[in-house]
């Protein structure tokens, strides 16, 4: 009785909901200030926004920082006055400082992985499109899901400001080992930065939670009438994967964090054992470092998926879409990801094979890692297949969704080398590593995103961005991306460490000054690509070509079915219903026909 | 909203929730289980390091103590009362619960108010012993007790010992602190108005996971 009424009165909530806002947009417009439209909005389509715009203001800042210690790395002997005048002390004479060095290396990593790649990419899209591709008025929670917004920004509050105290930023990396981040005293970046570091990713994994509790409801209790799971989209699928990835592997990190800060301010030696700094011996013992390890890479690794599993559902439907084609194996796309999930769990320790890990037990993770092969192969062999013969629209969204295919097949197979433990022991550490998985997770990871932003821009500020400065962008990002990555494979595999300062002290690597430093020009051409995106991302927002269309990919999927500027509630009077999956692309004749289409007589007799 | 539960009816065709369920459970269903691996990590934590060391302190001689019997040996009695107080609160919720499908207000209101005694009394126990420990020279970084075979402990047997209790004190006071909230909300009548009790339920999910954790701390803390 009692869960009738419960069921009963959510209902009428969200029937209410709908009247307050389903009118008329203009109506919107005059209900509440500026604050509560812009700042503290409930609106799911604002607070998309909202991640979106701090995801891009942290990936600008992250990728300077990374132009920044090329310059060091592909100029190790020249000084920039202009270094100075921006970083002070920290560039004494226009050099950067070894201490410097690691701050920046520290916060590109952490930035790029959780600031952007995690809250600006899967807090962007899971936010905008959930609601609007499941049919629903908003979030199930649009209160917690605002608070999450805030969570995230306090974290960028308390980032930030890590920046700018004394000692400097957190720099030991931005995995945060112990013992170096567990003792103030082993260098100034373990001192009030490496706290803030904490504070700050702690109010992250909390925004991680409401956001993901928030989805995970949406999809699973909010779809429209006939909205099967079977009928979502491939991009929804991929949000809620990623929302329990998030959901189940944020609070192991969280419990890391809690034990380093113990041992940081409570004397405690959950981390510590057997220890000198500065010549002096520790009394802490009975601790191990390894645990830390341990307990950060069962996030560690399955932040990959929740970086790269929106980019896959966002290409995924892109693909379908501009090839005019049904993407090709569904099932297969939404098992594999499945399968991801589950092995996303059970392959933490590979990063871990040269820590001294029982070689028996690595043989087992070895095992693991490479059948995370399958599914990726499946996938990528589903994308081919999707675009193959497809009556091909080369939209920027459509470019960058290839270059996305492009990306992840290089940078993937290159993991298969990496997750044999006998390899790894060669390759581990080494820029093998950083060359594999800045193209597998992080170009990748990107070209999704940016696929992502030319493709439901026009849902998102009723604008196109402009197409030239769009192409130009691509074809910078791609060939550039290629340049950077590429050649890093080589100078891994003949030994060359990551996370040093200067390798021109070293006869071994001298052979590659002046690839270090072709690198470094490249990567200042990209980042200048990137600041194009970045004005037309915001010029486009108040002078970019007006969408005239409601539905102007010609797209199946629901979103479309809104007024080109949704109001808060989405859609004008009743939430349409859904008939059939969202990949009926040249069928019967016909270019698409949308989810919102009954099926025909013949239709039902094929026994759909 | 249909609700008559036949054989034929589609849970999964969208339209309404698959488990029949409010989005409010279902989240709190999921973040009790994202709260299960945060303990999880700090149990094996505990486990990883205990393993490790070569011995660890006996719990009977360490849980010894109980308040006004001075020195009187009496392995593990308080913490055996701790958890019966726990335990005993965790089924005066379930009648709190059940009072709220009965729509039985003032049923609700008595026994919610056990339970936030139960809660209280169980905070107050964990105070006490954490007192006691402090006197006797245990806190985060100090262990006075000895290993089982007689050598000098390190002090991770207390620095687990603090951080767990203590994390799993703070869910117990943010479930007292939720249950007065929702309390005060029965006595108002806020539920009899929306027609449910189903916030009594939720936060009735919460206390019982409160328990369930304190049942796997207990067993690695005090009997293993």
């Amino acid at each position: 009785m009692s869960n009738e009424a419960t069921l009963h009165s959510q209902e009428v909530i969200h029937g209410a909901h709908a009247h307050d806002h389903g009118h008329d947009d203009h109506e919107h417009h005059h209900e509440g200030g500026f604050i509560s439209k812009y700042v503290f909005s409930l609106d799911h389509k604002t607070i998309a926004k909202q991640f979106l715009i701090t995801g891009i203001i942290w990936a600008i800042i992250g990728a300077f920082f990374s132009v920044l210690f090329r310059l060091q790395l592909g100029f190790p002997d020249a000084t920039f006055p202009w270094l100075e005048s921006i970083l002070g002390h920290w560039a004494k004479g226009g050099r950067i400082t070894p201490e410097a060095y690691y701050a920046l290396v520290t916060m590109h990593g952490t930035i790029l992985v959780f600031f952007v790649l995690t809250a600006g990419l899967s807090g962007t899209f899971s936010n905008l499109l959930i609601p609007l591709q499941v049919g629903a008025r908003d979030m199930a929670s649009p209160l917690m899901n605002c608070m999450s917004y805030w969570a995230f920004f306090l974290a960028s509050v308390v980032m930030m400001t890590s920046l700018f105290v004394q000692t400097g930023p957190a720099s030991g990396g931005w995995t945060a080992y112990p013992p170096l981040s567990a003792l103030g005293d082993a260098s100034i970046g373990s001192k009030i930065g490496m706290d803030l570091w904490l504070i700050s990713m702690a109010l992250f994994v909390v925004s991680q939670l409401l956001g993901g509790l928030n989805y995970i409801s949406t999809i699973l209790n909010m779809r429209t009438k006939g909205m099967t799971m079977t009928k979502m989209p491939l991009t929804i699928w991929s949000f809620f994967f990623t929302a329990i990835l998030g959901v189940l592997s944020f609070p192991v990190l969280l419990s890391g964090f809690i034990l380093l800060l113990f041992d940081r301010h409570a004397g405690t030696s959950f981390y510590l054992s057997d220890l000198f700094v500065a010549g002096k011996a520790l009394s802490n013992e009975g601790g191990s470092a390894i645990l830390y390890q341990h307990l950060f890479w069962f996030l560690g690794h399955p932040e990959v998926y929740i970086i790269i599993l929106p980019a896959m559902g966002m290409v995924s439907e892109i693909l379908a879409v501009n090839s005019r084609k049904p993407i090709f194996g569904y099932l297969a796309m939404v098992g594999s990801m499945f399968a991801i999930v589950i092995l996303a769990f059970l392959v933490w320790a590979h990063h871990m094979f040269v820590t001294g890990l029982n070689p028996f037990l690595g043989a087992f993770f070895v095992l693991l890692t490479l059948l995370i092969a399958v599914p990726s192969a499946i996938k990528v062999f589903n994308w081919i297949t999707t675009i193959w013969k497809g009556n091909l629209r080369f939209t920027p969204g459509m470019l960058f969704a290839i270059g996305f295919v492009s990306t992840f097949i290089s940078g993937g197979l290159t993991g298969i080398w990496l997750g044999n433990s006998s390899i790894d022991i060669h390759l581990h550490d080494t820029y093998f590593v950083i060359a594999h998985f800045h193209i597998v997770m992080g170009v990748s990871a990107f070209f999704g995103t940016f696929a992502g932003v030319y493709h439901w821009y026009p849902k998102l500020f009723g604008r196109y961005l402009n197409n030239t400065i769009a192409y130009i962008h691509f074809w910078i990002t791609l060939i550039g991306a290629y340049l950077i990555f590429w050649p890093m494979h080589y100078e891994g595999m003949a030994g060359m460490p990551r996370r040093y300062y200067d390798y021109s002290s070293w006869e071994s690597f001298k052979q590659f000054t002046d690839l270090n430093h072709f690198i470094s020009v490249v990567v200042i051409v990209v980042f200048a690509a990137q600041l194009m995106f970045v004005f037309n991302f915001f010029y486009s927002i108040f002078k970019g070509r007006k969408v005239t269309s409601t539905n102007p990919w010609s797209a199946t999927t629901l979103e479309w079915t809104t007024p080109i500027n949704p109001g808060h509630g989405n859609w004008i009077g009743e939430i349409p219903e859904v008939y059939r999956w969202p990949y009926d692309y040249s069928k019967n004749g016909k270019d698409f026909i949308p989810q919102t289409v009954p099926l025909s007589p013949d239709e039902e007799k094929e026994g759909h | 909203m249909d609700t008559a539960v036949t054989a034929k009816k589609k849970w999964w065709s969208g339209g309404h929730s698959p488990f029949n369920v409010s989005y409010g459970k279902l989240m709190m269903w999921y973040f009790l289980m994202s709260d299960a691996f945060t303990f999880g990590a700090l149990l094996i934590s505990y486990g990883t390091i205990r393993f490790m060391s070569t011995s660890w302190p006996d719990p009977n001689e360490v849980f010894h103590s109980f308040p006004g019997m001075g020195h009187t040996h009496l392995p593990l009695v308080f913490v055996s009362l701790m958890t019966f107080i726990l335990i005993m609160s965790s089924v005066t919720m379930v009648l709190a619960v059940h009072a709220g499908h009965m729509r039985d207000r003032k049923a609700v209101a008595k026994w919610l108010s056990w339970t936030i005694l139960g809660g209280i009394a169980f905070l107050s126990c964990q105070a006490w012993e954490w007192t006691h420990l402090h006197e006797a020279g245990a806190w985060w970084g100090r262990n006075p007790f000895l290993n089982v075979d007689g050598t000098i402990a390190s002090t991770n047997f207390t620095n687990f010992f603090f951080t767990i209790t203590g994390f799993h004190g703070l869910h117990v006071t943010s479930g007292v602190v939720l249950n007065i909230v929702i309390l005060a909300n029965v006595l108002k009548g806020t539920y009899e108005e929306r027609g449910h009790y189903e916030m009594v339920e939720k936060v009735g999910l919460y206390w019982h996971f409160v328990d369930l954790v304190w049942v796997f701390v207990f067993t690695c803390f005090y009997l293993l």
